[in-house]
């Protein structure tokens, strides 16, 4: 039974957990500019490596900012 | 009292001291439901990501207040009301970040190098 393993063995860390980290702000666009694709939908978090808690944050704030016009909901 | 921040986005054919007797306007409705505004802030005239009503910018202003659900509630109906108004946000936030949001700090800080949250990232990349 083949495990689908990915690319790489390495799990990379949650870049929000150190203490060094940026705070998730809905107003950030620069912050969340990273973790929305090119078409603008919200990257899953086993790509982005992003701790579960964190992702929640991330993706309510993404919303946010999509209601405010800040990120664009779709990008054709 | 809760602690809110409301943004909300007027047209782009308003002068920015329209925009200013807006965010007065809207400070005077809150203290006198109760509530207390702690700072506001005005963005500038931004492009929109998606077009709103026809409409391309924006003016976008940020009231932070410490107010009773009821005076914020007032402020959003007496908002939605207005016609210069295209888009209303109110989150209710533990705490206040004292000091300009990271819209302000990111534009003056862009003139002259990058902010200084993603030269922190740029910097745990490299070590």
């Amino acid at each position: 039974m083949m495990m689908n393993k990915t690319f790489f063995r390495r799990r990379k860390s949650c870049p929000f957990s150190h203490p060094s980290a940026p705070k998730i702000d809905y107003k950030d666009v620069k912050v969340l500019q990273r973790y929305i694709s090119e078409r603008g939908k919200i990257v899953p978090s086993r790509i982005t490596a992003v701790s579960s808690s964190k992702q929640r944050e991330l993706s309510l704030a993404i919303k946010r900012a999509r209601v405010l016009a800040l990120l664009p909901f779709a990008v054709n | 009292m809760a602690l809110y921040e409301h943004v909300f986005i007027s047209r782009q054919d308003l002068s920015t001291t329209q925009t200013e007797d807006l965010v007065n306007q809207y400070s005077k409705v809150l203290t006198d439901n109760g509530g207390k505004v702690v700072g506001t802030e005005y963005w500038g005239l931004r492009t929109l990501a998606y077009k709103i009503n026809k409409n391309r910018k924006g003016h976008y202003s940020l009231i932070k207040s410490d107010s009773p659900p009821a005076a914020a509630q007032e402020m959003e109906r007496l908002m939605k009301i207005n016609e210069d108004i295209m888009r209303i946000l109110t989150v209710k936030v533990e705490k206040h970040e004292d000091g300009p949001s990271i819209m302000l700090r990111s534009k003056n800080k862009s003139d002259d190098h990058s902010s200084e949250s993603s030269e922190k990232t740029t910097e745990d990349r490299l070590n």
